[in-house]
């Protein structure tokens, strides 16, 4: 009886005899291996979230001296009081989720992380950060784009066309590059296809057209879209109720895909309204609101996928962070270091990682923000590593020296 | 007979550029490989000094002879305007508006929230939102006049030239208040030298509002103990301590010589020294020089000794430089043949077109003229060979099927869509002018949707109803894919029309499908 092992792509041995056909052993195969693909979800804050007010350092004096206005008040405090996660730090009241998932092991964050660019453009440290390679306009590909064609695709039937998704109306720049990515503003617009027909857009595309630059990337397309349609997301219904938002909209549909194993590995949505300048509020207001949905849908997406969690790991970024002191509107204004979170079912969560600098006023960057104590990339970086099993990490971050003894130690 | 009296034009024409006697120069042209026919010349001339043709365009450039037409072309005075354009850009009032009164009746949030507090007053955030909206509505207009001259303009090569400069000299409109100073580049500084001077363009460039601030040379001030005409140096809330190099760095790698034409770090360090001082009145968003901001001692650039003196005159002389170099004839040659010709251009060509660059001192018609009208142009290989970007896929879809395009905000909405927006390039290097920039299965999807409606829309047309009674798949390939060959194509629209009985489906099946088809993606 031969007995034939099949290496899976998490290492695992699985041993099938014979008995079966090799059609249903490849399937069993394919099944398993997606089953076990790893997924990284990275979420963009666009407009630079205020990170002192997600992740409230209220063991800080000066953090209440700076903000007389927009402070959130302590753990304990009678109303809108931030919920105590370690003793130093504490998440803003609508987080309670995120709370809840801290207190179960998913979720950890990340302080005074970010670019060491000095850019206060949102726009250039959005490129920057979409780039990974800070104040280098010369590299335009995106560091999600590189990380695919780092990752070892072992899979035996790869279905490479749905590698990659961004909920988003084009391309971001994290995911623009030589590797296959697809930006799926909505699913069911996606679904429907090429007006005029898949079949007939195939035929447009197909060897016979001769044309070598665009046959490619036009059959990809149409197989993206098959791909799809056999694998319907849309049948996976959420079991949870997911905001209303934009954003809780693209985060069912990440899992949608996901739960439809279709291949994904990197998910990418992004959601904006974080540029508080003017009135941003404490523990309510234009913050809370969008930190309650922003909260509210991740939570709801973890408990849409229940165990496949395990296979998942959320990653949120923002381009800077935002002033310690409030300013004259009772916002803040561009600043430097902020916070991040990674939250999934093999994250050792329960830690706010990070060296934390202080808001002394000799502590701040330039006198006026959090300082950087962690390059984003090294946490991108350990994530990519970790999680997705990637190796060549320096292809991935160019003119960048990753230092895995500085790694978190983020996935358990 | 005809195609003979082509060549031969087009050799003689090359041969008074190359020292070449005329027989031998008839003799190669003749037995040139992989000739166009003067059909498909005449598209490949329409593609590629303009956003490609209308119905009727193909037959007007032969009957008028191809050369003719390049000629005239190339001096966008002599050719009469649509004057139906020229009503419909009178419409965009903020078009021919100072920056000055933009800044006015415009002004961003920030601006005007400053303004309220010195009144003791306060814009709550939906006046605040309010302000932002209305302060991009100069934006929306120059965006939808340049589609709507893309379209229509009867000086099509001008606009594919102004195209080409906004692109090299790229700004991004969102950063900042860039795009209130757009109008005034793109109407003083892009279009009137687009077929003019190089050192001109570059100068006017130079000292735009909009280059100032995109590159910060606005804030770029001299370093603490130079030399500034014996001022102290008023530093301005927000401004840089000293030197900002961002600027001078993209002049030399970006506009002028190219990241590998010869300079060093130095080089940027002493440029930038050059143009500091060359900064904007934020007040009137007009250019400024600051004496006391300037950095006075003298420079070496390129090896070249510049006096110092406090001036603008080591900036001017710095210009000078670089646009005489031959580095940067070599690098605005070889985009301007990517443009014209290929992705990858022919040597040979880069290298006679730099020559016509430097025996003209920068003379951008002469450079231009060079490409057009060479054999390399007129090639087999560069005959369709390069992918249109969104702009010219949007523009040419129109222009071939004549769609009534008078509110052009859809098809500005379209480029959002298709990653090209309008002044909407983040990084100074502006958008690639290579297919891997376009192609990628999304795009094409997203063209193949945007396809659709652009069908849906000429098929209500007269374009549409022409159509129906020519014949409705022989008369979409001709009028969008004229001279290619759709022996291929032919059959696929044919069974997909068949399917569909309402006459107006059948044409807007057999236009969409001919819309997002490879062959159409192709100039």
């Amino acid at each position: 009886m031969v007995q034939r092992r099949v290496f899976l792509k998490s290492g695992a041995l699985a041993f099938l005899s014979l008995g079966l056909t090799p059609g249903f052993m490849w399937r069993t195969v394919w099944a398993e291996a997606n089953r076990r693909r790893k997924t990284l979800v990275c979420i963009f804050q666009r407009g630079a979230v205020d990170g002192l007010n997600v992740i409230v350092p209220f063991a800080e004096p000066n953090y209440y001296r700076m903000r007389p206005r927009i402070a959130v008040p302590q753990p304990g405090a009678r109303d809108g009081a931030a919920l105590n996660v370690d003793g130093r730090f504490a998440f803003h009241p609508v987080l309670a989720p995120f709370k809840e998932l801290y207190d179960r092991g998913m979720l950890a964050a990340v302080q005074a992380v970010g670019s060491p660019s000095a850019t206060r453009s949102h726009f250039d440290a959005q490129f920057f950060m979409e780039t990974a390679v800070p104040d280098y306009k010369s590299v335009q590909d995106g560091w999600l784009n590189r990380a695919l064609s780092a990752a070892d695709l072992s899979d035996p039937q790869g279905h490479q066309y749905l590698r990659a998704v961004a909920m988003t109306e084009s391309m971001p720049v994290a995911l623009k590059g030589t590797e296959s990515a697809v930006a799926v503003s909505d699913l069911e617009s996606f679904l429907s296809g090429p007006p005029a027909g898949l079949e007939a857009f195939e035929a447009l595309y197909d060897e016979d057209s001769g044309d070598a630059v665009l046959g490619g990337p036009g059959r990809e397309a149409a197989e993206a879209i098959k791909v799809l349609r056999e694998n319907d997301p849309r049948r996976y219904q959420p079991v949870v109720d997911y905001p209303g938002s934009p954003f809780g909209h693209s985060m069912m549909e990440i899992a949608q895909l996901i739960k439809a194993d279709v291949g994904l590995e990197i998910a990418f949505a992004d959601v904006g309204g974080w540029d508080t300048h003017v009135n941003q509020g404490a523990s309510q207001g234009q913050l809370a609101l969008r930190l309650r949905d922003f909260g509210d849908s991740i939570a709801a997406f973890c408990a849409d996928l229940g165990d496949r969690m395990e296979d998942v790991v959320v990653l949120t970024m923002s381009e800077f962070g935002r002033t310690a002191r409030e300013n004259g509107n009772a916002g803040t204004d561009h600043g430097h270091a902020n916070c991040l979170f990674v939250i999934g079912g093999s994250v050792r969560g329960g830690t706010i990682h990070g060296e934390w600098p202080g808001l002394e006023p000799e502590q701040l960057y330039e006198g006026r923000d959090l300082a950087l104590t962690t390059d984003f990339r090294n946490v991108f970086a350990e994530v990519l590593s970790s999680h997705l099993g990637i190796e060549n990490l320096d292809r991935v971050f160019p003119h960048y020296q990753v230092n895995r003894a500085k790694f978190f130690g983020l996935m358990g | 007979m005809a195609r003979a009296i082509l060549l031969t034009s087009i050799a003689l024409f090359a041969g008074l550029l190359r020292p070449m006697s005329g027989a031998a120069a008839v003799s190669q042209a003749a037995e040139a490989p992989g000739d166009l026919s003067e059909r498909e010349a005449a598209v490949h001339v329409l593609n590629r000094l303009g956003y490609g043709p209308r119905s009727g365009d193909v037959e007007r450039v032969m009957e008028m002879g191809i050369l003719t037409f390049i000629d005239a072309q190339l001096s966008p005075a002599s050719i009469q305007e649509s004057p139906e354009l020229e009503r419909w850009l009178a419409e965009y009032q903020t078009l021919t508006m100072p920056t000055t009164q933009l800044f006015l009746e415009y002004p961003p949030p920030q601006r005007l929230q400053a303004m309220a507090r010195r009144r003791g007053e306060e814009l709550d955030s939906a006046e605040y939102r309010m302000a932002a909206r209305k302060s991009f509505a100069p934006l929306m207009e120059l965006s939808q006049a340049r589609l709507a001259r893309a379209v229509h303009s009867e000086r099509q090569l001008q606009e594919v030239m102004v195209d080409f400069w906004f692109n090299h000299f790229n700004v991004f409109a969102r950063k900042g208040p860039v795009r209130l100073f757009l109008a005034e580049y793109e109407r003083e500084v892009i279009r009137p030298n687009a077929l003019g001077n190089f050192r001109e363009l570059l100068g006017a460039v130079a000292q735009s509002p909009a280059m100032l601030f995109y590159l910060d040379n606005w804030m770029s001030a001299a370093p603490d103990g130079a030399n500034v005409a014996g001022q102290t140096p008023r530093r301005r809330r927000g401004q840089a301590k000293g030197l900002n190099e961002n600027y001078a760095r993209e002049l030399l790698e970006l506009h002028t010589l190219g990241v590998d034409g010869g300079y060093t770090q130095e080089d940027v360090v002493e440029v930038a020294r050059a143009f500091t001082g060359w900064t904007i009145d934020l007040r009137t968003g007009e250019f400024i020089f600051r004496a006391d901001l300037h950095d006075a001692d003298s420079k070496v650039v390129l090896g070249q000794e510049i006096a110092g003196g406090g001036s603008m005159s080591d900036g001017e002389q710095v210009l000078d430089l670089l646009a005489r170099h031959p580095s940067t004839a070599r690098f605005i040659s070889q985009k301007l043949a990517r443009r014209f010709v290929s992705d990858d251009p022919p040597e040979a060509l880069i290298e006679r077109a730099a020559a016509t660059f430097t025996a003209t001192d920068g003379d951008i018609e002469a450079v231009v003229r060079t490409i057009v009208t060479s054999p390399e142009f007129f090639s087999r290989e560069a005959y369709r060979s390069k992918v249109k970007t969104p702009l010219e896929w949007v523009a040419s879809g129109v222009r071939g099927l004549d769609v009534p395009a008078r509110d052009t905000r859809p098809l500005v909405g379209a480029l959002n869509r298709l990653d090209q927006p309008l002044y909407g390039a983040q990084p100074p290097t502006g958008y690639a002018d290579i297919a891997e920039a376009w192609v990628s299965s999304g795009a094409l999807l997203m063209r193949a949707e945007l396809g659709q409606r652009l069908a849906r829309a000429s098929a209500r047309g007269p374009t549409g109803r022409e159509l129906v009674r020519e014949g409705l798949v022989d008369g979409a390939l001709v009028l969008l894919l004229p001279a290619v060959d759709t022996e291929r194509l032919r059959p696929l629209l044919t069974s997909e029309v068949n399917e569909q009985t309402q006459p107006r489906m059948k044409v807007e099946t057999a236009v969409s499908l001919t819309l997002a088809s490879p062959e159409f993606q192709r100039k």
